[in-house]
């Protein structure tokens, strides 16, 4: 039986809503429940998963609405629902004061950075009530308008203030990670990026090889578009110009509009200290004085090192226990075989691959490709070399985002391995601040699960595995690392490294 | 803050949305408070629209305001003499009859409105009985106007005809008056639409006895510091709309030497003495044009979003901008609260008279939290009138700290609420106040508390949206 609930006044945050929903559904036994806030967006939303109801019409923003399927009707299910997205509201400590605007908290506490993750159509208000209370602002919230940016950005400036974001899912100030971080050594080298999951992976390269960062400063997927023109890339680089902790600045950024590119290089001539500005998939034969360009992740964490005297090794070479696996793999598969089929967490790191595999592969397609003949056609659809980005819009409307909840990657591992060109499923695991808490436990049933599949049609599959994180994380680097070669999953040292790997697996070369 | 010194201190988060990261922040020691947030305009994507067209003429706006609270604050309302409405309100005619909240015409008057014109117009003469009123009131011979037109208010209907006496108000800092009629006390009043001979005969005594009395008092005293006495009867429990038991007994001690030197007969002082001391409620009708006068202080104030009057018809309620002369109105709430005994909420007129003007100066409602004693009376908890207290402050651009409240340590009740910081907030101000019967002369029902309606806000925020614009081009 289908039924539908319209509480008033009843705000609850997406995120709650979310991470209560799947204990919610299970508790009860249903077949399925959804609970948002009234936007018209979520209206369309639950219509869209064929819940809707026309009581919900009325449902306002501010409005909790609830729409549910019951294999066996629950009498007070409202009530019963309700009882238990609160057990969770109420684990806040007694007594502590309730705030509800940023200027009252900052009455009771003298904060410098507002971390804004509310619903997109609102961040813009709450960053602007930031920035009047001289806060510096990192905006997690996303679909914000790019006039909001632009005015946002521009008011930041002005004050001396930093807007990271909005989009900005990565930030480390004075050592301490905000949103999704890595637990990095603090040292020499300052970071600016507008990409999140590459700035995660090149602190983290720093840090495996004893280099240490200043600041991590995010500044927004949409930061060095024509539009926004790189203005917090540029303040981000100025500060960090300035800052006498930083001895080498690191820039990263997917290739920007050539107009915001001729403005960063401007600005670079002038820059005091060695830079390395990493433009994802773009090579530039440009020469600046003290700046060097590089166009993937581990190069940037590479030259970045040498800047401040850590000599790497080769991240991309094999050794030989590394050669006698993939050979191994490679024996075991059958001639169908023959695609890899990369699911990714992290956006930023399916774009490195996609520029590694390029050269390496005959023709590869993803969801985060910009050019039109790369582009997959539909990334719910497996066909021949994939890198779907799996934190894609269209997989995660009203569910999480997979970085917190992977376990959404494992219904696409199950349909990867069901189809026989499946050669090697190449997987990548974040760990760190606002990861879940072992996204690479979470994913070895499926790993398992898969295996199986193939077997029953005697195929085996290569599992390649990348985790982005260090040691310090609460994850634990080697812990996670151990239980994917525990399951026969070849582990690369990088994300470059693991798609080199996978091409190898699958070409003929050696 | 700038850029270069947030990276030499210790990081400090706000943290506005999801929960989820609060764990970060404990793990890694980092000082933070999470807000307890829901969508700001209660997710009115339009209003929330109009705010941020507002932010350019940010500090324009944030120095009109704080204009606005300081003329209010500056107010120094003495009650000076008890003259007929004739005599000193402006443009008042004999056919004039003035009634509280924004304008309505006489068809479309709630219940207890229809029956104080009734009254009015026979207590004038100029109607012998009801039909002739009724009669009278439709001919379009009588002018009807809003009492705030005329820098007056009344409680309830708050009717005022030409012949009535009213309390004069005078600030001798802003120079400028306001009226208000004498409180009749409870049971079968004007004011809650009774037009009985035993009220026509009241508001006759009041016209022909207590005026000249009180009036002669006042003129020895050289004037009663009205301020003052709202000042000390907030730390004596009253918050001056819904309690004024402290404030009539101040008033009754500090008039009471004058009334005695007074030319009249003991007898009739006797019985100005005793109308006094029977009516818990005499200083209501003090309170109200004291707020009044301090409030048109700010009356001008350009680019100002404060709120000036608060107003109800028993049809609509409206309010009035420091910086426009518009009423934003919209259909009034029902109050909700305690009835008193043998009538249900049925028998509730909706939200009516002037009295609102307290809460709009930062008293009654507003200063709840300093009157304990009425907390049941309104059907609620004192931490709740606390809260009440506290939570105003959310929506107003000042606070006064001439009225402060001694249970919540002396702290200044909220004034100038701001009609952007009501709609950001989606608070809207408390009003505590009394409920009228919904036929004439049954009386008072109850008392409760109520809200304005949000869409008063919303009109004026748009109007003043467009002033705005205009002005700059």
């Amino acid at each position: 039986m289908k039924d539908a609930k319209v509480l008033k006044n009843s705000y609850y945050d997406s995120v709650t809503l979310m991470s209560t929903t799947v204990q919610i559904k299970k508790d009860l036994g249903l077949n399925d429940l959804v609970m948002f806030m009234g936007t018209d967006m979520n209206k369309d939303m639950i219509k869209s998963v064929g819940l809707y109801h026309e009581s919900l019409d009325e449902a306002k923003p501010n409005d909790l609405m609830l729409a549910i399927d019951m294999q066996d009707t629950i009498d007070h299910w409202v009530d019963e629902v309700i009882k238990r997205l609160n057990s969770k509201k109420k684990t806040e400590k007694k007594g502590e004061q309730k705030l509800t605007s940023i200027h009252q908290a900052k009455d009771v506490l003298d904060a410098n950075i507002a971390v804004i993750s509310v619903p997109g159509i609102y961040a813009a208000h709450e960053a602007f009530k930031a920035l009047d209370e001289n806060m510096h602002v990192m905006m997690f919230s996303d679909n914000v308008s790019v006039e909001d940016e632009i005015k946002l950005k521009d008011y930041a400036i002005e004050k001396d203030l930093l807007v990271m974001g909005p989009d900005c899912g990565t930030a480390i100030i004075n050592g301490k990670g905000l949103c999704f971080a890595n637990q990095v050594k603090r040292g020499s080298i300052g970071l600016v990026a507008a990409s999140g999951t590459g700035l995660q992976e090149v602190t983290v390269i720093i840090d495996r090889f004893g280099g240490g960062i200043t600041q991590a400063i995010g500044v927004g997927g949409r930061d060095l578009s024509e539009a926004v023109g790189g203005k917090m890339m540029i303040k981000g680089l100025d500060a960090l110009d300035e800052d006498e902790d930083t001895k080498v600045i690191v820039l990263i950024s997917k290739p920007p509009h050539q107009t915001v590119l001729e403005k960063i290089k401007e600005r670079l001539k002038h820059v005091t200290k060695p830079v390395v500005l990493c433009l994802l998939d773009a090579h530039l034969d440009e020469k600046i004085d003290r700046v060097s360009f590089v166009s993937t992740l581990t190069d940037a964490a590479i030259e970045s090192l040498k800047l401040v005297g850590i000599k790497t090794p080769d991240l991309l070479a094999f050794d030989d226990q590394l050669k006698d696996q993939i050979k191994k793999n490679k024996q075991r598969f059958m001639p169908s075989q023959t695609k890899i089929k990369g699911l990714f967490c992290g956006g930023t790191l399916t774009a490195e691959t996609l520029s590694i595999l390029r050269p390496l592969v005959n023709k590869v397609t993803s969801n985060v490709a910009k050019k039109t003949d790369e582009k997959m056609k539909d990334p719910r659809v497996s066909d021949g070399h994939n890198l779907v980005d799996l934190g894609d819009d269209i997989f995660t409307q009203g569910k999480p985002h997979p970085m917190i909840e992977p376990t959404i990657r494992i219904d696409r591992i199950l349909q990867e391995a069901k189809n026989p060109e499946t050669a090697v499923i190449l997987l990548d695991f974040e760990l760190g601040l606002g990861s879940h808490e072992d996204p690479v436990g979470i994913t070895l049933s499926g790993i398992e699960d898969a295996k199986k599949i193939a077997a029953q049609e005697n195929r085996s599959l290569a599992f390649v595995g990348y985790v982005c994180g260090t040691e310090h994380d609460a994850q634990g680097l080697k812990k996670s690392e151990n239980l994917l070669k525990n399951a026969g999953v070849i582990v690369a040292k990088t994300n470059a490294q693991a798609a080199v790997i996978a091409a190898s697996l699958v070409n003929e070369v050696k | 803050m700038s850029t270069k010194n947030l990276f030499k201190e210790e990081i400090k988060v706000i943290n506005v949305g999801s929960p989820s990261f609060k764990q970060d922040y404990e793990k890694q020691e980092v000082p933070y408070i999470h807000l307890d947030w829901a969508p700001p305009a209660q997710g009115n994507l339009l209003i929330l629209h109009q705010l941020n067209e507002l932010r350019p003429y940010q500090t324009q706006i944030e120095e009109a305001n704080l204009k606005a609270v300081e003329k209010i604050k500056s107010a120094e309302g003495r009650l000076i003499a008890v003259k007929q409405a004739f005599d000193v309100i402006p443009n008042m005619s004999k056919h004039t009859i003035l009634h509280a909240g924004p304008p309505i015409e006489f068809k479309k008057m709630a219940g207890p409105m229809k029956g104080a014109i009734i009254g009015a117009l026979i207590y004038e003469g100029l109607a012998k009985n009801e039909k002739e009123a009724i009669k009278l009131a439709e001919s379009g011979a009588i002018e009807f106007d809003s009492a705030h037109h005329h820098d007056a208010v009344g409680p309830m209907a708050g009717i005022i005809s030409a012949s009535m006496p009213v309390h004069v108000i005078y600030d001798i800092v802003n120079r400028n008056y306001s009226y208000c009629t004498i409180n009749e006390g409870l049971g079968k009043v004007l004011r809650y639409g009774a037009n009985s001979e035993e009220v026509i005969n009241r508001l006759k005594w009041i016209e022909k006895t207590f005026a000249p009395v009180l009036n002669e008092a006042l003129l020895l005293s050289g004037g009663i510091d009205i301020k003052s006495l709202i000042t000390q009867a907030l730390h004596m429990g009253d918050e001056c709309h819904n309690r004024n038991k402290a404030s009539s007994a101040l008033f009754l001690r500090d008039i009471a030497p004058f009334i005695l030197q007074t030319t009249f007969s003991d007898q009739e002082k006797k019985e100005v003495f005793e109308f006094i001391q029977k009516n818990e409620h005499y200083f209501l009708n003090l309170s109200m044009p004291y707020c009044k006068v301090a409030l048109d202080a700010a009356k001008g104030v350009k680019n100002s979003t404060v709120v000036i009057a608060m107003a109800r018809n028993g049809v609509d309620f409206g309010i009035r901008l420091a910086s426009s002369d518009a009423w934003y109105k919209a259909p009034a709430n029902y109050v909700k609260g305690l009835m008193f005994p043998g009538f249900t909420e049925e028998d509730a007129a909706p939200d009516i008279g002037d009295s609102a003007i307290t809460e709009t100066c930062g008293i009654g409602g507003f200063a709840m939290g300093g009157a304990p004693a009425i907390v049941q009376f309104v059907g609620g908890v004192v931490e709740q009138a606390f809260d009440y207290s506290r939570k105003m402050h959310d929506i107003t651009a000042g606070k006064h700290q001439v009225f402060t409240l001694p249970t919540l340590d002396f702290m200044p009740t909220a004034l100038g609420i701001d009609v952007m910081k009501v709609l950001e907030t989606g608070t809207l101000p408390i009003i505590n106040t009394g409920m009228a019967h919904k036929e004439a002369g049954v009386g008072q029902v109850g008392a409760g508390l109520v809200n304005p309606p949000m869409a008063c806000f919303e009109q004026a925020l748009t109007d003043f949206v467009k002033q705005i614009k205009e002005d700059r081009t």
